[in-house]
C-alpha cells in the first residue's frame, strides 16, 4: 500500500499517457476508419457508388489486417513506423500501429452501422437529384450519426484494451504501468490500482457515449 | 414511354435474366392523374423508378417532358429529377432533419437561395397543413402527417410531375383519404401531373382520371378510368375491378343465389348516358313477372355513374322471354345459367 502511495505520480503519469494515445488513436483511426467504412459502403453492390472491383478490394484489405492479434501486428507493423515516423518505439509509433490496427475494425463498425439506414431514404434524396458524396454528407452520415456515436463508443473501450500493451515497443500507459509496477514486482495492490483506473475510464468513455447517442437519437 | 424494357441480371450463373418490364408503352399527358395498378411483382414500381432514372431502362426510350431521359448521364439525370417529385409508400423522410429540413432539402440539392427555400418552405407547409410542425421531428407525426411531409418535399422544387410509388398502402383507410384529397389538390391547384402506383382499386377510383393494369411486366388493359371500371375487358383488370365493385356475379356467388331464388337469374348492366333502369323496371313490372334485386349495384366515378343489376325473376317462361327481349334492345341483358 507504501509503496502504491510512492508511485501515485507514475500513476497519474501513465493515466495521462493512456488519455492522450486513445485519444489520438481515435482522431487518426477514426477517421481513417470512417473513410474506409464509406468506401465498404458506398461501393458494395446496389448502393450509390456501387463498384465491384473497388469493392472486393477494400473488403479483402479489411479482413486480412483485421483479425492479425494486435500483440503481433504491433511488432510487424514496427518497420512502417520506423520508415514513417523515423522511430519504432514510444508512444508516436504506438499510436500509429494502433491507428491503423484499428482503422480496419472500425472500418467494419461504421460499414454496419450505415447499412442501418434505410435504403428508402438513399432512394429520396437521389429522386431529389442529390448525388453520391452530397448524399454521403447531408444523409447518410447524419441519419446513422446515433449508432455511429455508439460504434464509436464501442471503439474507445477497444483502443483502452489496446494502449495496455504499449510497453512492448517502449510507450506508457496505464498498462505498462501495471505490469511493470505491479506484476514485475510482485504487488497485486499496485496492479489493481490500474485496474481500478481502467474501469473508471471505461465507465466514463460509455457513459458518455450513450448519453450523446441518446441526445442525437432524442430518446 | 415507347417499347421499354428492364430486365436484372440471372440471380444465379447460366439462369434466365429477369424481366421486371416487358416492353412497356405508355404515354401519360400533362394534368393526367394516370393510375398504374397490379398485384406485388408485377413490374409497377419498377416502371415509375424508369420515369425518374433511379432504375436504367434494358431498351426502349422514356421521354419526359421533351428529353429523351435513357441516354443521359447520372449527372444530367438528377437535373431532370429536379422536375420529378416522389412519395413513397414508407414516406422515407430524414429522420435526422426536422419538418422544415426535410422539406428544405431538394432545394437545397437544386442550389437555391436560402431566403427563398425559407419562404418556399412556409408556402408548402400552409399548403398541406403541417404549418405548425416545422420544427418537429418525423417521429412525432401520424403515418398520414408524414406523408404530408412527404408530399411537401416532393413539391418544394415545384416539379411537373409526381410519382406516388404505393403512397397510401401504409395508411389507415381515413388517413388514406385525406392523402387522396391533397393529392386531388395537387393537380387541381397546382397543375401537378401524377403517375400513381397501387395495388388498391379503391384509390384509383377515388383519384386517378385513366388507369393501367399491369400483370407479369406487361400493361394488360389501359384507358379511362369508368371504361376500365364499367367494362373491364382482361382477367385481371376485372379481378381489380371486383375488389370495389360489386358486378356480373362469379360462379361460385350464382350456386349461392340458386339456394336462395327461386326462377332465372339475370344481370342488367348500366353504364351512363341513359336512363334506361326505370325503363326495365317499368318493362318487368308491365309483363307481371315477379322480380327481386339479388346482387349487384350502382356505382359513381367521378360523377358518372354505371353498374350491374341482377335480378331473380319468376313467371311464364314465355312472357319473362318477351320481357327480355324488349330490354335486350336499348339494355345490356345477360340470363346467367
Amino acid at each position: 500500500m507504501e509503496k502504491l502511495l510512492d508511485l501515485l505520480p507514475q500513476l497519474g503519469e501513465a493515466a495521462w499517457e493512456t488519455l492522450y494515445i486513445v485519444a489520438a488513436s481515435l482522431v487518426f483511426g477514426g477517421i481513417a476508419g470512417l473513410l474506409i467504412g464509406l468506401g465498404l459502403y458506398v461501393t458494395r453492390p446496389g448502393s450509390i457508388l456501387e463498384n465491384r472491383v473497388a469493392f472486393t478490394v477494400i473488403n479483402v484489405l479489411v479482413n486480412i489486417f483485421r483479425p492479425i492479434p494486435f500483440i503481433i501486428f504491433i511488432a510487424a507493423i514496427q518497420p512502417l513506423a520506423r520508415l514513417v515516423l523515423g522511430t519504432g518505439i514510444g508512444n508516436g509509433a504506438l499510436i500509429f500501429a494502433i491507428s491503423i490496427g484499428a482503422a480496419f475494425g472500425i472500418s467494419r463498425i461504421v460499414e454496419q452501422n450505415l447499412l442501418t439506414v434505410s435504403p428508402g431514404v438513399i432512394e429520396a434524396a437521389r429522386a431529389a437529384g442529390a448525388g453520391p458524396l452530397y448524399i454521403v454528407r447531408t444523409v447518410l452520415l447524419p441519419e446513422a450519426l446515433g449508432p455511429l456515436i455508439l460504434g464509436y463508443t464501442f471503439v474507445l473501450v477497444v483502443l483502452v484494451d489496446m494502449t495496455a500493451v504499449g510497453g512492448y515497443i517502449g510507450g506508457g500507459g496505464i498498462g505498462n504501468f501495471a505490469i511493470q509496477y505491479g506484476y514485475r514486482q510482485f504487488n497485486p495492490i499496485v496492479t489493481w490500482a490500474a485496474v481500478l483506473v481502467v474501469i473508471v475510464f471505461v465507465q466514463l468513455i460509455q457513459f458518455f457515449g450513450n448519453a450523446l447517442a441518446r441526445k442525437i437519437m432524442r430518446r | 414511354m415507347t417499347d421499354v424494357v428492364k430486365s436484372y441480371p440471372p440471380s444465379q450463373k447460366g439462369g434466365d435474366p429477369v424481366v421486371a418490364i416487358d416492353g412497356v408503352s405508355i404515354e401519360v399527358e400533362h394534368g393526367d392523374v394516370y393510375g398504374i395498378i397490379g398485384y406485388s411483382g408485377a413490374g409497377k414500381s419498377t416502371l415509375v423508378r424508369l420515369v425518374n432514372g433511379l432504375e436504367k431502362a434494358t431498351s426502349g426510350s422514356i421521354v419526359v417532358n421533351g428529353t429523351e431521359i435513357t441516354s443521359l448521364k447520372e449527372r444530367s439525370m438528377r437535373t431532370v429529377r429536379g422536375d420529378i417529385g416522389m412519395i413513397f409508400q414508407q414516406f422515407n423522410l430524414f429522420n435526422s432533419k426536422t419538418v422544415a429540413k426535410n422539406v428544405a432539402y431538394p432545394l437545397e440539392v437544386a442550389g437555391r437561395p436560402a431566403a427563398e427555400i425559407t419562404a418556399r418552405v412556409t408556402e408548402m407547409l400552409a399548403f398541406v397543413g403541417l404549418s405548425d410542425k416545422a420544427k418537429n421531428y418525423p417521429d412525432q407525426l401520424s403515418g398520414g402527417q408524414k406523408q404530408r411531409v412527404g408530399i411537401a418535399r416532393a413539391l418544394a422544387t415545384s416539379p411537373s410531375l409526381l410519382l406516388a410509388d404505393e403512397a397510401t398502402s401504409a395508411l389507415d383507410p381515413e388517413t388514406t383519404s385525406e392523402v387522396l384529397s391533397l393529392l386531388d389538390r395537387v393537380n387541381r391547384e397546382l397543375g401537378v401531373t401524377i403517375i400513381l402506383i397501387t395495388h388498391e382499386m379503391d384509390v384509383i377510383r377515388s383519384l386517378a382520371t385513366k388507369v393501367a393494369v399491369m400483370d407479369g411486366g406487361r400493361i394488360v388493359e389501359r384507358g379511362d378510368v369508368f371504361d376500365v371500371f364499367s367494362r373491364p375487358q382482361n382477367p385481371a383488370s376485372a379481378r381489380f375491378v371486383s375488389t370495389v365493385v360489386q358486378g356480373v356475379p362469379s360462379p361460385v356467388e350464382v350456386q349461392t343465389l340458386r339456394t336462395r331464388h327461386d326462377g332465372r337469374i339475370v344481370t342488367f348492366s348500366f353504364r351512363d348516358g341513359n336512363n334506361s333502369q326505370a325503363q326495365v323496371f317499368l318493362d318487368l313490372a308491365a309483363t307481371g313477372i315477379r322480380f327481386e334485386l339479388v346482387y349487384g349495384g350502382i356505382n359513381d366515378i367521378r360523377g358518372r355513374a354505371f353498374g350491374h343489376l341482377t335480378l331473380a325473376l319468376q313467371g311464364e317462361y314465355a312472357a319473362i322471354d318477351a320481357a327480355l327481349a324488349r330490354i335486350g334492345s336499348y339494355s345490356e341483358v345477360t340470363e346467367v345459367h
